[in-house]
């Protein structure tokens, strides 16, 4: 099976490497140790004005060791991984461990626990995939902007990382993932733009043709955009521009560090969106780009995050986990992490609404492709400002009415769950902050927007 | 090296490379993060590898590893031209480079105390000492405190004869301030959002005085919680350095970079509203006293060293002259397009990624007559705003919006009164053309920022911006609703 060799080929040389530094970090004294070893095998191939003009290889390991001493931490990293490099990591880590205070609340590193194998999170053709593969696949993307008289850009990425984790403690977890995404912007001569995009775990997956054709088809369609007046108006977000309010709702309120500093909108109870929304993070879904545990080594958890419009709960590492006497929900990022827990693995349930039927429940308002430039306001408030970009469209009736020049919004994304009145039934697999997410399109009875540019 | 490098170059071009460049980079960091009085994080890292850039047949390919090893070199070099041969298949216009003279020599930043050097326990101590100042003032919720460090090694090699050897030390510090009383969240930043940066030493660390600054910054991030509501309207602004850097490096560092404007980002951070018609027809960007230069020689800024990561030496490069775009950042493959030579200003982020156009130090020039204190002086009523907070900007560089952490009403020419949550936005020409008064040489500081992203992969870039501040009339102040 794909999983099982994948666990022997991450087994058979990672974690022996991992152990090694364990060993160096016990005879430096460390009381606790975790190291992290992230191996990464990627290409990724760019194009634009209908060209491939960057294309890109990488190989790559970096170790990072916690070293542990009573309650004192040190971090350190390497990408050298001769026994040398190794043996300076663990006295680095050390030395750091020395000269620091003691951490009063430090819970300890986890504890082991079981985690299951995800044979979803991986595919041989994506881990063998060649630059031929990939630019072919840009011809597809590349041929279907010619066919519409349209100009194409952007990006195929295929990705084969390994993460292996093992800590003093007795956890050893390995896993190989693949991950790959294409995006393409299509340029019409007169200035219109439209956008198509896939991630998936398998590239093979990916229909390049049809990307090509979504985004050729969209950019013809905004061909002679005209102004409208910023203000309050209902919305159809097409499922790019609803992975930002997931990326940013979980930056700023999903993890429990924000909620026990206060900066979080997040109350357990709290209604917070309508009865539409449900999100949670599930590392272990095959919809989306799965991965088994975290990078403390402690097995992903399905966590409600919103369930029917109403905060259900966080994401936990180890740290606050221990703060809140629970246990972790497997939401750790690689030390020293000061961001805290974060959901990398977000869905958003799907509702029953077709996208015809979304934007024919528009009276008066705007069809918007995705957002750009996202950026908080007021973090508590979950105010976000940004742009609109690559196919902003007025709806009047039900029916698109034509292409409309971009718009700047400054709206809060907690206002915006609130109002959102219809899911669509589709949801697509995106690429996130760090990971990837399942979203649908949503009409929204009101998003603000607060100015407009040229274009 | 020498070997190495002529190895990986040798085999490239056996292999039918018509040129290739080789990096090998070798990189130290140091970290050290505090919240709220706790030592939440210290981190040391090391990383070495190196990346193989050829052109065949007229395309690019790059392959790189973390292995700096003869037979790895040879794999290498076989998978960048394996690339580039694949890149050729999807080609319209084949890449032509401009001239140049081999560079050759070695540039190290100047560097009076070594971080690296420094005791971990005397470099902890001293951000502890600010940290606790800041948590000592009653109603602050949470602090931030940091300082980073990072040297970078790298050997520059290509088959034109280029041998570079250059050694980079970048060291950053700062600490947030925030206070939060139920929906309200208010920060101050010291000496800058994101903390200051040089390249430098850790001379420049000690000369920020963290600890003189905590006090004084966490009672105005208290007060700032039960301060007035920025009033939305038409108003004369006075931008501070801590957030006039962040509005040339958004509304003219980006725009200006070559690439851009040739379509080469246009899939992910977008192209540039300053197109090539606008350089031949003499645009006016902004009034008379703006003046903007990408200065990649000046001491100091982030964008300071010996040459590019393509072997062009640093130059100091016009942008924007007494208010018309006059200029571009360039690379050898863009420059000849609009009939110029390289700016030198291509730089990638460590050996496994490709050099992109990058901004050196993009500096707003001051001009002589007034100082900051004395434009706030000859103000009679406007808003003076510092410190980022939020900032965005559209896909061709037009439309902005930012916030910053603090506005002072200004008064019959004095700061007054605090304001919270601003907000401000304009089109980058209107805002520009709207300057004017820019400090003189009093108010001129190097700043820059350690976290510009670009490119897919991404990179993430270190940049200098020196600014004086600057006064902008008729500007939306107050956008959005809470």
């Amino acid at each position: 099976m794909r999983a099982s060799a994948a666990a022997a080929r991450t087994d058979g040389r990672w974690l022996p490497l991992a152990e090694q530094v364990l060993a160096h970090a016990a005879r430096d004294g460390a009381t606790e140790a975790e190291v992290l070893v992230v191996a990464d095998d990627s290409a990724l191939t760019r194009f634009a004005n209908s060209e491939i003009h960057q294309n890109v290889a990488e190989t790559s390991v970096s170790v990072n060791l916690r070293f542990v001493s009573g309650r004192r931490i040190g971090v350190a990293s390497t990408g050298r991984i001769d026994d040398d490099g190794l043996r300076r990591l663990a006295a680095n880590a050390a030395a750091i461990a020395r000269n620091v205070a003691e951490l009063e609340d430090w819970g300890g590193l986890p504890e082991p626990g079981p985690i299951t194998d995800l044979p979803a999170s991986f595919a041989d053709a994506t881990a063998g995939a060649t630059p031929e593969f990939r630019a072919e696949a840009v011809r597809s993307v590349i041929g279907a902007a010619d066919d519409a008289g349209v100009v194409a850009y952007g990006s195929f990425a295929t990705a084969a990382e390994t993460i292996a984790v093992a800590n003093s403690k007795g956890i050893r977890a390995a896993q190989e993932r693949t991950t790959s995404q294409l995006i393409t912007v299509h340029m019409a001569p007169d200035g219109g733009s439209g956008y198509a995009e896939q991630a998936a775990v398998d590239a093979t997956t990916i229909d390049a043709r049809a990307l090509g054709r979504e985004a050729a088809a969209k950019a013809k369609a905004t061909t002679g955009a005209v102004s409208v007046d910023p203000g309050d108006y209902p919305v159809v977000l097409e499922e790019y521009a609803v992975v930002d309010l997931l990326d940013m709702l979980g930056y700023l309120g999903f993890s429990a560090l924000a909620v026990q500093e206060g900066r979080s909108f997040v109350e357990i109870g709290r209604t917070v969106g309508s009865k539409h929304v449900s999100i949670r993070d599930d590392g272990a879904d095959p919809a989306g780009l799965p991965m088994a545990f975290d990078f403390e080594g402690v097995a992903k958890q399905r966590v409600e995050l919103i369930e029917r419009g109403v905060c259900r709960g966080v994401v936990y590492d180890a740290q606050t986990a221990a703060r809140d006497h629970r246990s972790s929900t497997g939401h750790g990022l690689p030390a020293p992490n000061t961001y805290g827990p974060f959901p990398i693995n977000m869905l958003m349930a799907a509702g029953r609404t077709s996208r015809d039927e979304l934007i024919a429940g528009l009276d008066r308002g705007l069809l918007v492709t995705r957002f750009h430039y996202t950026n908080p306001v007021h973090p508590k408030l979950a105010i976000v400002t940004g742009m609109t970009r690559d196919g902003t469209f007025l709806v009047e009736g039900g029916r698109i009415v034509g292409p409309v020049r971009n718009l700047r919004f400054t709206q809060s994304y907690l206002q915006a769950l609130a109002g959102v009145v219809a899911v669509g039934r589709e949801r697509k697999t995106l690429r996130g902050f760090l990971g990837g997410s399942v979203v649908p399109a949503l009409r929204i009875e009101a998003f603000t927007f607060t100015g407009a540019t040229e274009h | 090296m020498r070997d190495f490098t002529a190895r990986s170059l040798d085999t490239a071009a056996s292999l039918g490379a018509t040129y290739a460049d080789v990096r090998v980079v070798s990189r130290r960091e140091e970290s050290i993060a505090i919240r709220s009085g706790r030592v939440e994080g210290v981190a040391s890292g090391e990383s070495e590898g190196f990346g193989i850039r050829v052109l065949v047949d007229g395309a690019w390919g790059f392959a790189s590893s973390h292995r700096v090893e003869p037979k790895e070199a040879d794999r290498i070099a076989g998978e960048a031209v394996r690339i580039a041969r694949a890149s050729a298949t999807a080609l319209r216009r084949p890449v032509r480079l401009d001239d140049r003279p081999p560079a050759a020599g070695r540039y190290e930043t100047p560097v009076e105390v070594d971080p690296f050097g420094v005791p971990l326990e005397s470099k902890i101590g001293d951000l502890l000492a600010a940290d606790n100042a800041a948590n000592a003032v009653e109603g602050v919720t949470f602090t931030e405190s940091m300082y980073a460090a990072q040297r970078e090694s790298k050997t520059f090699a290509a088959t034109d004869g280029s041998f570079t050897e250059q050694v980079v030390t970048h060291v950053g510090s700062g600490m947030e301030i925030n206070a939060v009383a139920g929906d309200e969240h208010q920060r101050r930043s010291y000496p800058d959002a994101g903390g200051g940066w040089r390249a430098a030493g850790y001379e420049y660390v000690r000369g920020l005085d963290l600890p003189g600054h905590a006090e004084p910054y966490a009672e105005e991030a208290v007060a700032l919680l039960s301060a007035p509501q920025c009033p939305p309207g038409r108003r004369t602004v006075v931008l501070d350095p801590s957030q006039l850097y962040l509005q040339v490096h958004e509304s003219c560092g980006h725009p200006t970079e070559l690439d851009r404007v040739f379509g080469t980002e246009a899939s992910y951070a977008g192209t540039s509203f300053l197109t090539v018609d606008k350089l031949e027809s003499g645009f006016r960007y902004g009034s008379d006293l703006v003046d903007i230069v990408a200065d990649a020689t000046v001491p100091g800024g982030m964008g300071t060293f010996g040459w590019d990561d393509e072997g062009v030496n640093a130059q100091a490069v016009p942008l924007v002259r007494e208010g018309i775009f006059v200029g571009y950042l360039s690379s050898r493959e863009t420059a000849p397009r609009i009939g110029r030579r390289s700016g030198g200003a291509m730089r990638a982020d460590g050996w496994n990624r490709i050099p992109l156009i990058r901004m050196t130090n993009v500096n707003l020039l001051p001009k002589p007559g007034m100082s900051l204190d004395e434009i706030v002086a000859d103000t009679d009523d406007g808003l003076y705003l510092a410190s980022n907070r939020s900032w965005s900007i559209d896909d061709r560089r037009l439309n902005f919006q930012f916030a910053t952490e603090v506005a002072y009403e200004i008064k019959g020419g004095r700061k007054g009164r605090l304001l919270k949550n601003p907000t401000y936005t304009g089109i980058t020409y209107e805002f520009w053309r709207s300057c004017d008064a820019v400090g003189d040489e009093r108010s001129y500081v190097m700043l820059g920022t350690p976290n510009c992203g670009k490119g897919e992969p991404g990179q993430v870039g270190h940049v200098g911006h020196a600014v004086p501040g600057a006064r902008f009339r008729d500007v939306q102040v107050g956008v959005g609703k809470w």
